[in-house]
């Protein structure tokens, strides 16, 4: 913001926190205002197992195939399953607390390490895919305002509205069709290679060719959303007088473009972002599955197929935690592109 | 507040409604395009597509006729989408509704169970809640109805909250209108009318997430859905690949129609849509 006229400094009540002070503050408050959230979200997960028909037991001895009442009984004993509802939440609660996400029948280990397991190849995904699509849709919707109402932007337009409108599943596998089975460019799924020996680099490279088609499907899937939003901004910004200003004082139209009109069309990409994680998230459920990926969402869909409810839960827990961190990050991010609130939410919050 | 040339639907809008116009008879006359059941062989396994007139996209591996599979395919993906697009509007509407006129208390304590909704993965949601409740098309109607609501209730509470400062409501005030009077025939109608900029969106996302969960199995066996079959396909990727494209491609048609036609609807009634 460019000032005018002389200004009068104001007189400061005290010492102002230094910047790690500010930066502290602002990451406690806003911890600390997700906490009811994830507590509600715990809620929810508790009723929604308490919907389920059956219970562990039915399902660990669906699993074993054996068992009769009186072991049954006794294992609901065992396990409080036989308490009243207060009861039961109360232990929920408690082994949450603890980060005890309950035990997975499916996979005969704890539901944490499971998750653990999976996550990192979820986050490489989802992170990949969240940096390539609002790359994509900065470059092709500030393209679209640039050309506004030329066919460069009815282009851009257009095809972000069919991408919108088509299923992340079926793009992935017109991706496998075309670039696996047809020209056999890139592997068919999977995160490596199996039987080969790689070093370091051939191995990272490999991971790399296996996540392109997944990467880009997912990208795709959401680029839409992006390429509407900036475009908007982008002709929004256009309109505001300090680029107006720019112009008079002779900046040059590329900077004009780039530093008055991009940058601050930015940040409600940077919001998205935030927003848009669980739903990406969710849709990697499909996109992991279509490409046998072993990550957050195939564990999603192998916990639904095996009827293995606590996994399900712990999955719906991670995921929710997974979506408010990404949240806290872009509203730090935002303080790192917008001075407006590095000044005073970081100072507020 | 009448223009004297209404705005009119744009023409994507009027495509849009077209092509929604016509997956809809396609669909309510299903039964007359396609007889019998489209689960029953009728013919040679794996007929390709535009080879034999009868059967114009081909059969599956099964002999089933894939025309007859997308047109009662059709019925699902339309009234799954739409009841559950009228389910989420609904609870979004009661919400926000509820939130806005409510005291500072039941506000916040709504606007925190909508953040809530808002932070689980939608999609992981919904699975969960179809596969908790059983694969049926009313449990996924009911499953996407509870998952996407917040958008409707952040944007109704967020029109109540301003409607109920705005002049003309003073007025009815002023005239001594009754406070419940005042809610729903001056507030209220105001507040829903920029929900239809939603409706063409949320069934369109209703449509996908039907599909998604369709091609992960978790839909009614007994139903031909059009993500069923792209799942159907999948095991013959490499000898078959139409059986993935064909119905893709009628999801993807279908969504392009309900969100045109639906921003085609919000630009006629003069509300200015999500950008």
């Amino acid at each position: 913001m460019t000032q005018t006229g002389p200004t009068t400094p104001e007189p400061l009540p005290d010492a102002p926190p230094s910047g790690a002070a500010r930066f502290a503050r602002f990451l406690i408050g806003r911890i600390a205002q997700a906490i009811p959230v994830l507590a509600l979200v715990a809620v929810g997960v508790f009723v929604l197992l308490e919907l389920a028909e059956g219970d562990a037991v039915d399902a660990y001895l669906a699993g074993i195939g054996a068992g009769d009442a009186a072991f049954s009984a006794e294992l609901r004993e065992r396990y409080g399953l036989g308490d009243s509802l207060g009861a039961r939440f109360l232990t929920y609660a408690t082994r949450l607390a603890q980060f005890d996400l309950g035990y997975s029948v499916a996979f005969s280990r704890d539901v944490g390490a499971v998750i653990l397991e999976r996550l990192p190849n979820t986050l490489l995904m989802m992170v990949s895919a969240i940096l390539l699509s609002a790359s994509m849709g900065v470059i092709l919707g500030g393209l679209a305002a640039l050309r506004r109402g030329g066919p460069v932007d009815a282009g851009i337009t257009l095809g972000a509205l069919i991408l919108n409108a088509t299923p992340g599943f079926w793009l992935g596998l017109l991706g496998i069709i075309l670039f696996a089975v047809k020209l056999r460019w890139l592997p068919i799924g999977g995160l490596s290679t199996l039987d080969a020996e790689y070093g370091p680099i051939s191995a990272t490279l490999d991971v790399a060719r296996h996540l392109v088609l997944p990467v880009f499907t997912l990208a795709l899937t959401y680029l839409a959303l992006y390429v509407r939003l900036m475009r908007g901004a982008m002709i929004d910004t256009g309109e505001a007088l300090w680029v107006r200003a720019a112009r008079a004082r002779g900046v040059p139209e590329r900077s004009v473009v780039l530093r008055h009109i991009g940058r601050p069309a930015l940040l409600p990409v940077v919001t998205m972002i935030g927003l848009q994680s669980g739903t990406l998230l969710g849709g990697s459920v499909v996109i992991e599955t279509v490409f046998s990926i072993p990550g957050l969402g195939s564990l999603a869909f192998e916990a639904v197929t095996q009827r293995d409810l606590p996994l399900l839960a712990g999955i719906l827990l991670a995921g929710t935690l997974l979506v408010v961190t990404v949240n806290i990050v872009v509203d730090l991010l935002y303080g790192l592109l917008d001075p407006r609130v590095r000044l005073g939410a970081w100072e507020t919050a | 507040m009448r223009a004297a040339a209404p705005p009119g639907y744009g023409p994507g809008g009027i495509l849009g409604g077209l092509a929604l116009l016509a997956i809809a008879l396609i669909a309510l006359f299903a039964e007359a395009i396609a007889p019998g059941d489209p689960l029953n062989m009728v013919a040679r396994p794996l007929t390709p597509p535009f080879t034999d007139p009868r059967f114009l996209f081909g059969t599956d591996q099964l002999g089933r006729d894939v025309l007859a599979g997308l047109v009662h395919g059709a019925r699902v993906s339309l009234t799954v989408g739409a009841a559950a697009a009228a389910a989420a509007i609904g609870v979004g509407v009661l919400i926000g509704t509820l939130a806005g006129f409510s005291i500072r208390l039941v506000d916040d304590a709504l606007m925190r169970v909508t953040e809530a909704f808002q932070t689980v993965p939608t999609f992981l949601l919904a699975l969960a809640l179809v596969s908790v409740l059983g694969a049926s098309a009313v449990n996924v109607v009911i499953a996407i109805g509870i998952s996407s609501w917040p958008p409707t209730a952040r944007l109704v509470r967020a029109e109540v909250l301003r409607l109920r400062g705005a002049e003309y409501v003073d007025a009815a005030r002023l005239a001594g209108r009754a406070p419940l009077a005042i809610a729903f025939l001056e507030v209220l109608p105001g507040a829903l009318q920029p929900v239809v900029a939603l409706v063409g969106i949320t069934v369109g996302e209703a449509i996908l997430v039907e599909s998604a969960l369709a091609f992960l199995g978790l839909s009614d066996p007994n139903l031909v859905s059009w993500g069923g079959m792209v799942a159907n396909g999948r095991a013959l990727l490499r000898t078959a690949p139409y059986l993935v494209v064909v119905p893709g491609i009628a999801i993807a048609i279908a969504v392009l129609a309900v969100s045109l036609a639906g921003d085609g609807l919000a630009k006629r009634l003069g509300i200015v849509g999500r950008r």
